[in-house]
């Protein structure tokens, strides 16, 4: 399974991707990495190139909500079916908002890579 | 002679091992004869090599200064938390800015969407500056910005709104962060690659030796560099390393190493064992003191000086149990004071969240006070100094940062080592372990991996986003813009081009232009046209 992690808007904030990278890889995952301040539309022309299986969006600047608007327009537009996530700085409260936007799922502040990782092994499994 | 051997080590009194998170092993007992360096018995505080502080008399003649990160929405609200902050006892200033003004975008550049004013304020003309500073006494009250990627314009603003005001700048005072080679590590708001941006920087270095003399251009952050996972002993070599390539950038443009090393300043990071951070600080201190001296051949002793802001970091916080940050806050600022701090900030205990509320940056304000006022803080100069533990830790320190400041040297130096992403990828590295640390419960942590309760989902209050300031600072700046003099501003920008083609110091066609409403967009677009952008390495 291959999945894109990606940095949209301007949130310069790594650390938390880079640890997610690290442990996806570290799970068997493949992992492809955007790098920092990528457009919604470079991140879905990434998705499509690598032909990844799921994208994360990595945000702690607290744009989640205007930026996964724009995803999910996006992946709408361009009739998309890629599984999307969310992490980040991300009010528990917003979890349901962004999960009616579209993502998949929310891993807000203190989720653990754990989480994450058996997020994917059923999403596999399922697959 | 006594036959009897005394037992200090973890082995030697059948205890368990302890090691530092720099990788220093510590033992349960230290005695005189582990502080190898003995010349800490006659140094006094404020004399060279500054082990015990950079001042005499420290906080007995004067409390460090208490200067809280605050900056959010509109320049019209800046301006109130401000005058908020000064009401209640704060010293000087940190002014956060928003996204898009350190990516060096204007408010209304489509990839500004949702980012204008969210975690720090818009700022696209002077125009803001003029409302944001508004009441507010350059004289009494020390700015400082927190700006990097477009630093070069935000500080023309700054000396252009003092100009305005009748300021004479000889005597004017204030920080800028403008540290670019750690936001390629950590933080991210670069713009140039590293080459230009560290040009820019020297720009702002050069300037200010010439024309702001009391203005500290550049703060050298260790403290994002460990935020991202560097080590304590990383986070000082790496700073250190950093401060150097400026300096050697300034002494290539002909200015004498005591007419600008007195100007640099540092922001270092505290959270995690209180003896490593304060043993940091100490050992740090001295070494750069040295490496002025020694290696640069400084006369003036304030050249050595190592002055420092130093405060809580976000990276001790956690987001279970916030209110417990609130202890945590407490120690990390004992911490600083006891390292003989010049400024102090603490992180709020609900950063791991949201933008501090007002009553969060309030307890943040009176935890340092309650330690200036009634602690006894300030009574005694480096009380710690001569305590055989804090003593033969400081004496490691200097020992292993200097070693650290040498492998960099090995990797072809910082600017190389940043632009390769040498030192990312093993930061990342090291957060990622520490990390994995916390979650397996290696690394203990209160209220995360120990003493844990089930979470209130709502613990805390949030600071919401302001849409219409937001709208209004766009409104705002076309209108600025429709009004301008345009032949006069695209006048402006070709000259700013020109120097940048010239290769000459930017700061003179930056502050004509700030003075005429230029944007901080328009002329980041010029220097990128001349420049280009960093292209960044993509690795984890």
């Amino acid at each position: 399974m291959k999945i894109l992690l990606s940095k949209p808007g301007l949130d310069g904030h790594d650390v938390g991707v880079k640890v997610l990278a690290h442990g996806l890889k570290a799970a068997g995952f493949e992992v492809v990495y955007t790098g920092l301040r990528k457009s919604i539309e470079t991140i879905v022309d990434m998705a499509v190139e690598h032909k990844v299986d799921a994208i994360g969006l990595s945000i702690l600047s607290g744009t989640h909500l205007v930026l996964a608007a724009r995803m999910n327009e996006l992946m709408t537009e361009r009739n998309l079916h890629i599984p999307w996530f969310v992490g980040g700085n991300i009010p528990t409260f917003d979890v349901p908002k962004l999960e009616a936007m579209g993502a998949s799922k929310a891993f807000p502040t203190g989720s653990k890579v754990q989480d994450v990782v058996e997020y994917f092994e059923e999403l596999n499994a399922k697959a | 002679m006594s036959e009897v051997k005394t037992r200090k080590t973890a082995g030697e009194l059948n205890v368990k091992r302890a090691f530092l998170e720099s990788g220093i092993e510590v033992n349960p007992i230290y005695t005189a004869e582990d502080v190898e360096y003995t010349g800490i018995k006659n140094e006094m505080p404020g004399e060279y090599p500054f082990t015990r502080g950079i001042h005499p008399a420290m906080y007995r003649k004067a409390p460090f200064t208490i200067r809280q990160y605050a900056g959010f929405a509109s320049p019209e609200e800046t301006n109130e938390r401000f005058h908020f902050l000064i009401k209640n006892g704060q010293t000087g200033l940190n002014v956060a800015f928003d996204l898009p003004t350190q990516c060096g975008l204007d408010s209304d550049n489509p990839a500004a969407l949702g980012e204008v004013g969210r975690v720090g304020m818009a700022v696209d003309t002077l125009d803001d500056f003029e409302i944001a500073f508004n009441g507010i006494d350059f004289d009494k009250i020390t700015v400082s910005l927190t700006i990097n990627g477009s630093a070069i314009i935000l500080i023309a603003m700054y000396i252009a709104l003092a100009e305005k005001r009748g300021f004479d700048i000889q005597t004017l005072r204030g920080t800028a962060q403008n540290d670019i080679l750690k936001e390629f590590i950590g933080r991210g708001t670069w713009i140039f690659p590293v080459d230009k941006s560290v040009k820019l920087v020297v720009d702002t270095i050069e300037y200010c030796a010439e024309h702001i003399p009391k203005y500290s251009p550049v703060s050298v952050c260790g403290y994002h560099i460990r935020e991202s996972g560097a080590n304590p002993i990383q986070e000082m070599a790496y700073a250190f390393c950093i401060a150097k390539a400026y300096t050697d950038g300034a002494l290539s443009r002909g200015i004498d190493i005591d007419d600008f090393a007195s100007r640099l300043s540092f922001n270092f990071d505290i959270y995690g064992n209180l003896f490593e951070q304060i043993a940091k600080f100490r050992g740090g201190r001295r070494l750069w003191a040295k490496i002025i001296k020694e290696e640069y051949g400084a006369k003036n002793d304030k050249s050595c000086w190592l002055r420092m802001i130093a405060g809580g970091g976000g990276g001790g916080l956690t987001k279970e149990q916030p209110e417990n940050n609130i202890i945590r806050s407490a120690y990390y600022a004992l911490i600083s004071a006891l390292s003989g701090t010049q400024t102090m900030a603490l992180c709020s205990y609900d950063e791991a969240y949201t933008i501090p509320t007002e009553k969060s940056a309030e307890i943040s304000l009176r935890t340092m006070q309650i330690l200036i006022y009634e602690m006894g803080i300030c009574d005694t100069v480096d009380p710690l100094g001569g305590s055989y533990y804090v003593e033969a830790l400081t004496n490691r320190f200097e020992k292993e940062i200097a070693k650290e400041i040498k492998r960099v040297d090995e990797w072809g130096g910082i600017v190389n080592a940043v632009a390769t992403g040498k030192i990312q990828e093993s930061v990342s590295k090291q957060a990622y372990e520490r990390e994995m640390g916390i979650q397996t419960g290696a690394v203990p942590k209160v209220g995360v991996n120990l003493f844990t309760r089930k979470e209130d989902p709502k613990p805390v209050d949030f600071h919401p986003y302001n849409q219409k300031a937001a709208d209004n600072q766009i409104e705002k700046l076309k209108r600025i813009k429709a009004t301008r003099d345009h032949e006069k501003v695209q006048e402006l920008l070709a000259a700013i081009k020109a120097d940048a083609q010239a290769g000459k110091n930017l700061m003179p066609p930056i502050i004509a232009a700030v003075k005429a409403y230029v944007t901080v967009g328009e002329i980041v677009q010029v220097m990128k046209d001349v420049f280009g952008e960093f292209d960044e390495p993509i690795f984890f």
